[in-house]
């Protein structure tokens, strides 16, 4: 198994506070991890780190061996789909033209109507993006993150306001892209219940990592579920 | 007169094609506060007795620069900062001006524009401007593109989105002083707006949009010239007059229902 992420010692302080405190953990290639914790745990100040949007960390974060505060090469291999993107409504751009944004070479145009297809959204690609639903945004955005063939896939809390089918199909594509295609995702979400379903490898995150393992270890462990559930999270946080 | 209609499609070109940027960006009055700023490049142009435009083109750019790297740096919100450059490039044309004499025909040509005088060395430069400034939207349209719709997901792709501001920056100071000779520094935000707002509830897709953008510009400058030829009246004003009627029109027809959901 390649090693394709090592986190180190992460932390990230602001005046006051600090959003995320010795996080350590690594993830190979083909893993599927899912990071579960509360609002404020640090979810997405961990995912803004590892994305180069955040520099201001003590630590180390290595993709593929590097340190990503030397090289940005390692941003070619990553799909990113953020939380909910903020666009203006009337925003002037197809389906196809948000799929187009995402590709780094004009000679891959052919996967553009490929991977639509692969996502169902292809009878879509005519379509201005603000008229679609959040769901079928959510694709979208997924079929951008995918053009370049990406070997990882890191999603911030993806179906944030989105319907439960929607949700359902949205699960069944990121399950084909780990087990066929062996891309590796990395994903954010409150839901456990998705997490034990799709997840092989499970982060608790509240500001700092109180589980890196495989699914199996933590949702077998019924004390550590209910400890680690929304809920007591929440109570945590409070008094943490 | 074949000068100024030259001069006014390449001008409408530029205006409509950067201006889509700009309002997308939710900077519609950046072409406005970069008016008024080359308002002190003018003003100082003049007092200097050196051509107005250089100056201006020196003073615009700048200021856009040093104001949107003030406005990242100390995170001031957009309409904050178009404001501060608004205002102290009329505070110091305004101060130059008294400093010179007072107000002059020169000036009035500059704030109310004067196509109709374009020499064949303006209408050469505002060609190859436009050549340059075309080209580079070619080449940088992901880029471009991108980092208006988001910069975040933009960043992550690897697109220096501080870079590519910055040259948005650049180019509207560049287009907003040589525009300046069309419309003046007082009407210049209504090329970059009208327009494209127009546009917006045409187009699906980008390019179709800045396309029907750019159509809308140019009827808009030719008309006006024709026009305010014909009946002597002012062709900044007639300009932007036909800008605003393309729009009113547009909003009819959207209310009507005869426009497709956009």
């Amino acid at each position: 198994m390649q090693l394709i992420v090592e986190i180190k010692n992460l932390t990230v302080e602001y005046p006051g506070v600090k959003a995320l405190e010795n996080v350590s953990f690594s993830v190979n290639q083909g893993d599927f991890l899912g990071i579960i914790g509360p609002n404020g745990a640090g979810k997405s100040t961990l995912f803004s780190c590892m994305l180069g949007l955040q520099t201001k960390y003590q630590g180390t974060i290595k993709f593929f061996g590097q340190d990503i505060k030397k090289s940005q090469h390692y941003l070619k291999e990553i799909g990113y789909v953020p939380q909910k993107p903020i666009f203006e409504k009337n925003f002037p751009a197809t389906v196809n033209d948000i799929v187009r944004m995402g590709l780094r070479k004009e000679s891959d145009e052919c996967k553009i109507d490929e991977i639509l297809q692969q996502l169902w959204i292809h009878e879509l690609r005519k379509r201005r993006i603000g008229e679609l639903s959040a769901g079928q945004q959510q694709r979208v955005f997924i079929a951008k993150a995918l053009v370049n063939n990406p070997k990882i896939l890191i999603l911030d809390e993806p179906v944030t306001g989105i319907d439960q089918q929607s949700i359902d199909l949205f699960y069944s594509i990121l399950t084909e892209l780990n087990s066929k295609q062996n891309i590796t995702i990395i994903w954010s979400s409150h839901d456990l219940d998705a997490v034990n379903q799709l997840a092989n490898h499970v982060a608790c995150l509240n500001r700092t990592l109180f589980f890196h393992g495989e699914s199996d270890d933590f949702f077998k462990n019924p004390e550590l579920v209910k400890q680690y559930s929304e809920s007591s999270m929440q109570e945590h946080m409070h008094n943490h | 007169m074949q000068r100024a209609i030259i001069a006014g499609i390449a001008i409408a070109i530029l205006c409509s094609t950067i201006g889509l940027f700009l309002v997308l960006r939710r900077y519609s009055l950046f072409g406005d506060a970069i008016a008024h700023s080359s308002f002190g490049g003018i003003a100082l142009g003049l007092m200097a007795g050196v051509y107005p435009l250089w100056t201006a083109y020196g003073v615009s750019i700048v200021s856009a620069l040093i104001i949107t790297r003030i406005k990242d740096k100390f995170n001031i919100s957009g309409d904050a900062s178009i404001a501060v450059l608004l205002s102290s490039g009329i505070a110091v044309g305004l101060v130059i001006i008294g400093l010179s004499g007072g107000f002059t025909i020169n000036i009035f040509s500059f704030l109310f524009g004067s196509i109709l005088l374009v020499s064949i060395n303006d209408t050469i430069l505002i060609l190859t401007l436009t050549g340059i400034i075309l080209i580079v939207i070619l080449l940088l349209y992901r880029q471009l593109l991108y980092s208006t719709f988001n910069e975040e997901q933009a960043k992550v792709s690897g697109i220096p989105v501080e870079k590519i501001n910055y040259l948005v920056v650049f180019m509207a100071g560049v287009i907003v002083v040589t525009s300046i000779q069309l419309v003046g520094v007082l009407l210049i935000s209504a090329l970059f707006v009208i327009p494209n707002v127009t546009a917006i509830m045409y187009g699906r897709g980008f390019k179709q949009t800045a396309l029907i953008s750019m159509g809308f510009s140019i009827f808009s400058v030719v008309a006006g010239i024709l026009i305010s030829y014909i009946f002597n009246i002012t062709p900044a004003g007639t300009i932007v007059l036909f800008a605003i009627g393309l729009f009113a029109c547009t909003i009819g027809i959207k209310s009507a229902g005869l426009l497709s959901k956009t």
